[in-house]
This record gives structure tokens, C-alpha cells and sequence, in this order.
């Protein structure tokens, strides 16, 4: 933390003002909700999120200091290869409340981010670039026909995973709601895009975050994939693209070649077949309901099998306990046979799978540098709740109805009040430390290590470089 | 780089040296020796390197196949470049490259343009040339590319036999020699997964080799034309504003595409949309249009491609908001609309941010962009199934022989020639070739405008459609009436 004693406790005056005002006067006490506790898993509540939560969450909770360590990549410490402007040379933006968006917003360090943060109290978040100047100045260089032109020169590799990207696939909910039926296609998604990244890319550093509703968000955090150019950045998003179909067109996945890519062949074994068959088959009912079974069924390429799926599969009752596997196997034996009749068939079953499993993303936020995305803890206005860092070694154990909302967060502050210890930060008694937490130790000590050894190295060889070249400039 | 251009007058442009020269018959241009060279020279070497750039581009607009283009260029490289000897095409090759990167460094959308081209010659050239000359090149060049190891190989070799299989090619064995580079220098082997990755290195087949090299070149070139930009606007424009600033100017002016960031004839009104979209919009956006009137939204990718197409047809700022406003308010308030969409609309037209006119999108780009999930953007014979396609063709009263014409050619990538068969079949007259949807547009009212002058009843014509195109169009029939 940055920011002395004394603004901390500016901080806590404000929020009891806060507090005072939003829950009536004379009480700080927010009324336990024992339905909420009773139910076992809270579901959002209209008042799960309001401005006045969000100010007592920006004044207690927020980790300032540790997005501040985040993006700063080492360049905050006092070693002499440190380059001092490279945090103020950050774009964030910050929507606020009716929808005014402020945009090319920088600071310059830890105090200053929270200072602004907690004046303004934006329903959102976003960080952009570093660019080569200060984004506030970049008035200052624009059209003035000098070399120096406003323009991005590093970013995190981002990835976006949008609910609303499954639509066609999903029969439990659609468009902005998620539940635990649909949510494992998150799950697949983190699993085979994080072990992609390490595996066949060779980044380490890599953060998931629940985007707050109904996705997730992954930011690669390396000095090699901050350092992508744009033409480079689609080339790793299109290497993720596999479904390749669009409003018009029907068939969604299309294996050519005898074989599938290690890259495909890995996901498929080691993810996509199991949550095929164990979650999705089962949780979307794909060949329990006719809407659903006549999906799969358009994409096998063969007129007879495919007729003779239908009639089967129609004139036998799907009451039967488990009609997804048992029909599942059918078609996969009848598919089988039909190898002989060549290759369109061999790969129906990969194709099918694929095209319900495999990550769909959005393409556009992962081909631009200075795209802006939405910064981990920042709380969604709509569900209220934060968004939290996903361990992507844990993946299947995190729960989206699980993660904390603002007013939850607000009352087990506000709970522990009574036996308060002093040493303790706010954030470690409420359900946001395990969080914070796999942030610091996960996250940013491992960063931290590269970062030292980065600056080290550059630094020497920038030492090295200036030594053995003869100054010509007489 | 230094030239002397008779007249005792010496121009120098290019950048600083790696003293490689024109030992090696390919060159990434870095540097040459000084070369002296007439004024009529100085032109005519680069108007026939010109030459051989545009037939390029032709081909690529064309749909052709990769090997297709490489082969032609070779011949066109022959033909167009013949010197007398070696040492003489070596000057040509450098004389041309360095005074056409003159003439084309001098905005964004020329220095894209050569460099497109120049990479697409570099790269024909590259893989023409033999094994052994390739590895001579890449070792004079330092290009650190190091063939991996027989036991490397074999350790990885499982995995590259399923990267060849995935791709339908043979499986590589001991005697296929395999370099191993940083992913970050093969993007389009990486885009289509065409390599084996592993912890951030990507295998390259050797004969796929011509990626790697034919990337250092475009990265090469990019910095270069920069450069030769900033000296062009600091010093040589004004120093040569007599001599070789207007044939420069004139090179670049003289090959130019049509521009349709303006519309050509007038303005339109949005009354006239509806008529002009049913009739005279080429697929693509007749589909976003539509779609657009049914849905009232559209994704990004297809707002862009049908409003800048909108505003090279001749619509007016003020009437695009309010056409976009109108469709959109159907599903939306309209302080929704103005905050979140119209500002994209402004900024289409240069009213906001960069304040850049921007330029309707080429068929080019159209047909390499990626639409996914519930966009209608993109090129309907690239991007539609073929019942899709075929059923769209159906509703515009296309005949089966002329249906079975389109497929065919979508069957063979040919996009545009699709879409060119699609206008002949529609219109009843020979198109001159389909590189834009403003072109087909601007065909389109051309044609109905002859009809409407010439033959008041529209449908008497009869006949076959005339062949006038340079690269052969199969003959379609009219639609029947
Ligand atoms: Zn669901």
C-alpha cells in the first residue's frame, strides 16, 4: 500500500458516511438475510450491487496495491534498468454511473489509481495499452507531423469467453444468464486454452478472471506476449479457432486431414471427450429432446444413417432413464460401421464433440493491442458480484453462484466488526482472501521472479551494448 | 544506398548499409553498390517492375491459387524484367525496387499496397529458387535458422506426422529437414495450424521454409518504407521537385485502383435504399441490408461492412445516423443508439477519433475476414454453405444453369469470378470484374441505366452474355424474365 495512514483513514470516514446514509441512520448494521444463508447457494438479489456498496468496496476492499505490483512488471522497484513512467503510460477508463465512459485515463501510481478510483467509483474498470506517452498527454503529440505518434508499444495477450457465444448449443438458459448446466463449457474452455498457452506457446504467466456474469477472461501476462504485434496476436487467436460457422452457414466444425493437429488431438483426449460425455451430453439434454437430437443429427453427412437415427430415436420413448448416453453409444457404434464409406463419417464423432465443447472466443478483443478489457476486481453491476481470479489448475471447483457479491462482502465486514484485529486487512476477513491471495502468491510472486530476472538481464545488456559501441557522433 | 542519376546529381534513399550487395540473386534490398542510371532508365526499370505488380495483384483479386500466382510470377518476372545479362538484371531488380519504394512510401494505403505485392514477388522468387541456393541466401542473409537435430526429430516425430495428416499431406521422415523457430515468426503457419508447436517454437518443414524468410522480408520492408517515407517528406521531395519528384508522383497516380471512399455520382437519399439494395447491391450487402431491415441490429463486423459500403454508394452522414437510428430504435431506446453506436458511424466518416475518411472494404477483405456466431458479415460465396448459397442465388431468380455456374466457380475458391457471374446473370450484361462491392454498385447502376435509356421494357434482350473480360467468364445464360 501506497497510500499512508492517513488516507486510510480519510477512507474509513468517508465510508461510514457511506454506510450511514444507505442503511438508515444510527445503524452501521446490515440486516443478515436468512433466506440467502438458509438456501445454501445465494442467488443475485436486486440488492446484491448499488453505488453506495460499491463506495464502501472501493474504500475497503479494493487491492490497489496489488493491481498496482500487477502492472507495473517490476518497473516499480528502485534497480536502475527500472523505467519509471512505464506504469503512468497505462491506459485505464472508467465507466461510470449512467453510462459515462472516460477513456485515455492514467495514473501515476499505486496512490494516484486510488485516489481517482475512489473519487470517481466507476461501475467499471477497463485497462487498455502502454503506450509510448502518457495517455492523458497524448494531445500534446497527436497531429503535430512530428515522428512521435500516439500509439500502443505493449499489452497483455487477452482472451474474452462469452455464454452468449454457446447459444445454439445451450437448451438451459440463453443470452445473459448462466447456470451450473452450461457453466462446465467454461470449465472446457479455461482447461484447453490455459494448457495451449503453456504447452504449445510457452507462456507462464497466465491469469484467469470471472468476467462478473456469464464468461471469463484470461490475460497473458509474459514479456513475449505483451510484446505480440497485432498480426501476431490473430495468428494465436485463429490457431484457437475451430468452429468456424456463422449464421448462414450450418456445419460448424470441419476436420479435412486424416488426423487431428496435436494441439486439437490433446484437448480432445485429455478434455473435450470426457466433459462431452459426462456434463454436456447429459446437462443439455442433446439426445433427450428432439429441438436437440435434430442438431446432432444435421451433422452427420449421411442422408440413410441419419434418417434412420431419426425414426429410431422419435418412435422410442425418451423416458427411459438415460436416453443422452445410451443413444450417444448408438450413434457412435452406427457411425463406426460407416467408416468404410469414408472419411466424412470417421471424423463425425470429433466434429460433433468440437462443435459442443470446444472454446469459442471472441475473436476481435484478442486481435488488437490497444483493446480495452475489463480489470480483475471490478464488481459487475448487474449480479453484483466481483470479478475474481479462476485457478485454472481448479477450474471444475470454481462455482460462478459461489463468488462473492458486494452486499455478502459488506456484511461479514461489518459482521467481524466487534473482534477487529488491528494487524489484519480489511479484505482478509471477508470471502475475498482466498482470492486475493491466489492472486498475490499465484499470480504476482511468480511474476515478480521473472520481472527481477528480466530487468537483470536487459539491463546488462543494454550496459553491455553501450561499452563495446564506438560513439561515431564526433 | 547511393544512386547517380545522369545529370551529376546524386539521389540517395534506402537505408543504412549491410554491405551485402547484389552477390546473391535474391536480395532484401537492404543496400546495393552505387549504381549509375539514366533518367529513362530510372522509369522505364520501374514501370516494368510495375508491371509485374499489378499482374500480382490481378491474380490475387482473382482468386488464384497460391502455387498458381507463384508460377505466373515467375513467367511475368522473365518476361517483363529481361536484361541482356546477370549483373544487369541485378541492377534492374535493385534500381526498380528502390525507385517504386519511392513513389509508394508516401501514404498508408500505397506503402500497404507495394508491400503486399513486393512480398508476393519475393516470395515466388524464394521458392523458385533451388535448396542450396535458398540456404546460401538465408546464411549470407544471418538469418539464424538452425535445422534440428535426428534425435530431435525423432523425439517430435509422432507429432508432425499428425500436423501433415491434419493438413492431408505425406508424413515427413528423417530425410525431410525440419527448422525450428520462434511461433512469433510464422503468424500464418500458426493462423491455419500448419505447424507443430511446442513451448513457444514452431517446426518448420523446409518447404514451408519460404514463410520464415518471406516474413523477415515483409518485416524488413515495413521499417524500410517508413523510413524512406521521412526522408521522401524531410528532404528528397523538395530537393527533386524538378527532376525526379513528378515521375516519382506519376508512378504511383498511374496504377492507382479506383478510390471509393466518395461516392462517385452524387448522393443518395435513404427512400432510394431499398430499391437500390434489391436491385443493384452485390450479395454481400444485399444480405446485410436485409438482414438489417428484418433483425433491426447488426454485429460490428457487418455495421462496418455495409455502412462503409453505404457511404461510398452516396449516403450522407446525417442520413446514415438516421437510417442506422431508425433500424436500430426498433429494439433499442434511442439514447442507447446515440451513445453506443452512432459514434462508430461518425467515426466512419472521419466525424470522431482519428478523423480519418475511412474506405469502404475491398472484396479482398471481405473474403479473408472471419465472421462468427450470429454475424452476416463476410463474402456469401466465401462464408454461406452451399445450400445456403445456392438458395439465396434461387431467390434472386438466378436460372439453374447460371446457379450451377456460381457453385462452380465456388467450388474452385473463385470468389469474385462467382460473384462476377452472379452480376452477369442478374443484369444480363458482361461485368468488367468484381474487386469491390462499391464496383459492383457502380456496374450495376450502369447497366440499368443503358437498359432505361436504350430498351425502356427490361427482358427483351436476348442472347448469350459476351465474354469482355480479360480472364476467361464462362458464358451464362439471361434469366428467364
Ligand atoms: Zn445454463
Amino acid at each position: 500500500m501506497r497510500s499512508g495512514p492517513a488516507a486510510k483513514d480519510i477512507g474509513f470516514a468517508h465510508c461510514a458516511l457511506v454506510a450511514a446514509t444507505s442503511f438508515g441512520a444510527g445503524s452501521m448494521e446490515v440486516d443478515e438475510n436468512p433466506q440467502r444463508i438458509a438456501a445454501g447457494q445465494p442467488q443475485p438479489q436486486q440488492n446484491d450491487f448499488s453505488p453506495d456498496y460499491l463506495k464502501l468496496y472501493y474504500g475497503r476492499l479494493f487491492p490497489y496495491s496489488e493491481m498496482h505490483k500487477w502492472l507495473s512488471y517490476g518497473n516499480d522497484g528502485k534497480h536502475p534498468g527500472c523505467d519509471a513512467s512505464f506504469f503512468s503510460r497505462r491506459e485505464f477508463s472508467f465507466t461510470l454511473e449512467h453510462d459515462i465512459y472516460l477513456r485515455y485515463l492514467s495514473f501515476h501510481d499505486a496512490a494516484a489509481l486510488e485516489a481517482a478510483i475512489r473519487e470517481k467509483c466507476p461501475h467499471k474498470i477497463d485497462i487498455g495499452a502502454v503506450y509510448n506517452v502518457d495517455p492523458s498527454k497524448r494531445t500534446a503529440y497527436s497531429g503535430a507531423g512530428g515522428d512521435k505518434v500516439f500509439s500502443p508499444v505493449e499489452r497483455e495477450l487477452v482472451f474474452d469467453v462469452d455464454m452468449t457465444d454457446y447459444d445454439d448449443i445451450r437448451s438451459c438458459c440463453s443470452g445473459a444468464d448462466i447456470c451450473l448446466l452450461c457453466w462446465p463449457l467454461m470449465t472446457i474452455a479455461i482447461k484447453v486454452v490455459d494448457t495451449a498457452l503453456r504447452d504449445d506457446f510457452g507462456f507462464e504467466h497466465i491469469l484467469w478472471v470471472y468476467s462478473g456474469r456469464r464468461g471469463v477472461h484470461c490475460w497473458v501476462c509474459d514479456s513475449r506476449a505483451r510484446r505480440l504485434t497485432n498480426e501476431q496476436r490473430s495468428s494465436i487467436a485463429d490457431y484457437f479457432r475451430v468452429c468456424k460457422g456463422n449464421e448462414m452457414n450450418g456445419k460448424k466444425v470441419a476436420f479435412t486431414g486424416p488426423a487431428l493437429h496435436p494441439s486439437l488431438l490433446r484437448a480432445y483426449t485429455e478434455v473435450l471427450k470426457k466433459y462431452f460425455e459426462e456434463k454436456i451430453l447429459p446437462n443439455q439434454k442433446l439426445l433427450a429432446e428432439e429441438e436437440n437430437f435434430m442438431k446432432v443429427l444435421e451433422m452427420v453427412p449421411d442422408d440413410n444413417l441419419r434418417s434412420q437415427m431419426r425414426s429410431k430415436w422419435q418412435s422410442s420413448s425418451s423416458s427411459s432413464e438415460e436416453p443422452n448416453s445410451k443413444r450417444w453409444k448408438q450413434l457412435k457404434t452406427f457411425l463406426e460401421q460407416g467408416k468404410s464409406k469414408g472419411q466424412a463419417l470417421r471424423r463425425c464423432v470429433e466434429e460433433i464433440i468440437f462443435s459442443y465443447t470446444y472454446p469459442r472466443l471472441d475473436m476481435e478483443v484478442s486481435k488488437h493491442m490497444n483493446h480495452l478489457l475489463k480489470a480483475p476486481f471490478c464488481v459487475h453491476p448487474k449480479t453484483g458480484r466481483v470479478c475474481i481470479p479462476i485457478d485454472p489448475n481448479n477450474c471444475e471447483a470454481f462455482n460462478p453462484l459461489e463468488v462473492p457479491t458486494l452486499s455478502q462482502l459488506l456484511d461479514e465486514l461489518n459482521r467481524v466488526d466487534t473482534e477487529l484485529d488491528p494487524r489484519q486487512k480489511d479484505w482478509e476477513r471477508t470471502s475475498l482472501a482466498n482470492s486475493i491471495r491466489y492472486f498475490r502468491t499465484s499470480v504476482l510472486d511468480p511474476l515478480a521472479r521473472t520481472n527481477k530476472a528480466e530487468l537483470e538481464s536487459s539491463y546488462r545488456a543494454k550496459l553491455q551494448e553501450m561499452a563495446s559501441k564506438p560513439n561515431l557522433s564526433w | 544506398m547511393e544512386y547517380k542519376v545522369a545529370g551529376n546529381k546524386r539521389t540517395s534513399f534506402g537505408d543504412g548499409g549491410d554491405g551485402g550487395g547484389v552477390s546473391s540473386r535474391l536480395s532484401f534490398y537492404q543496400n546495393s553498390s552505387d549504381v549509375d542510371v539514366s533518367l529513362e532508365d530510372f522509369e522505364q526499370f520501374a514501370l516494368d517492375r510495375l508491371r509485374v505488380l499489378k499482374a500480382i495483384e490481378e491474380a490475387r483479386t482473382r482468386g488464384r491459387k497460391q502455387e498458381d500466382v507463384d508460377t505466373l510470377v515467375i513467367d511475368l518476372w522473365r518476361k517483363h524484367m529481361r536484361t541482356p545479362s546477370a549483373a544487369d538484371l541485378a541492377a534492374k531488380d535493385m534500381i526498380s525496387h528502390f525507385v517504386l519504394r519511392l513513389a509508394y512510401c508516401r501514404t498508408e494505403d500505397l506503402r500497404r499496397w507495394f508491400l503486399g505485392m513486393e512480398t508476393a514477388l519475393f516470395r515466388a522468387r524464394f521458392r523458385a529458387e533451388t535448396p542450396d541456393a535458398q540456404r546460401k541466401f538465408m546464411e549470407d542473409q544471418k538469418l539464424p535458422y538452425k535445422a534440428i537435430s535426428a534425435a530431435e526429430f525423432s523425439s517430435v516425430k509422432e507429432k508432425l506426422g499428425q500436423v501433415a495428416r491434419s493438413l492431408n499431406q505425406p508424413v515427413p521422415n528423417a530425410d525431410n529437414t525440419f527448422y525450428k523457430v520462434p511461433f512469433e515468426e510464422v503468424p500464418e503457419l500458426v493462423s491455419a495450424r500448419r505447424v507443430y508447436l511446442q513451448r513457444g517454437f514452431a517446426f518448420v518443414p523446409r518447404d514451408q521454409l519460404a514463410s520464415i524468410v518471406v516474413g523477415q522480408f515483409r518485416g524488413r520492408l515495413t521499417k524500410a518504407l517508413a523510413l524512406t517515407n521521412r526522408l521522401w517528406t524531410t528532404t528528397i521531395a523538395a530537393e527533386e521537385k524538378d527532376r525526379l519528384t513528378p515521375i516519382v508522383e506519376a508512378l504511383s497516380m498511374r496504377y492507382l485502383g479506383a478510390d471509393y471512399s466518395q461516392p462517385s455520382k452524387g448522393y443518395v437519399g435513404i427512400q432510394d435504399l431499398d430499391n437500390l439494395a434489391k436491385k443493384s447491391f452485390p450479395l454481400c450487402m444485399r444480405h446485410l441490408f436485409f438482414n438489417l431491415r428484418h433483425d433491426h441490429h447488426l454485429k460490428f463486423g457487418g455495421r462496418q461492412q455495409l455502412g462503409l459500403f453505404l457511404k461510398g454508394v452516396g449516403l450522407k452522414l446525417e442520413d446514415a445516423l438516421n437510417f442506422w437510428r431508425s433500424e436500430f430504435t426498433m429494439k433499442m431506446p434511442v439514447e442507447k443508439f446515440d451513445k453506443e453506436y452512432a459514434y462508430s458511424i461518425r467515426h466512419n466518416f472521419g466525424k470522431e477519433g482519428k478523423r480519418v475518411d475511412y474506405t469502404p472494404y475491398s472484396c479482398m477483405k471481405i473474403i479473408t475476414s472471419t465472421p462468427g456466431v450470429g454475424d452476416h458479415h463476410g463474402c456469401p460465396y466465401r462464408h454461406f454453405s452451399q445450400e445456403n448459397l445456392r438458395a439465396v442465388l434461387e431467390d434472386q431468380q438466378l436460372n439453374p444453369r447460371a446457379v450451377e455456374a456460381v457453385m462452380d466457380k465456388v467450388r474452385n475458391r473463385h470468389y469474385q469470378l462467382a460473384c462476377a457471374t452472379t452480376f452477369e446473370a442478374i443484369h444480363g450484361c458482361p461485368s468488367d470484374g468484381i474487386n469491390h462491392p462499391n464496383q459492383y454498385f457502380e456496374q450495376s447502376r450502369k447497366a440499368l441505366q443503358c437498359d432505361q435509356d436504350e430498351v425502356p421494357e427490361k427482358g427483351q434482350q436476348s442472347g448469350m452474355v459476351q465474354n469482355v473480360s480479360p480472364h476467361p467468364v464462362e458464358s451464362t445464360p439471361l434469366p428467364v424474365p
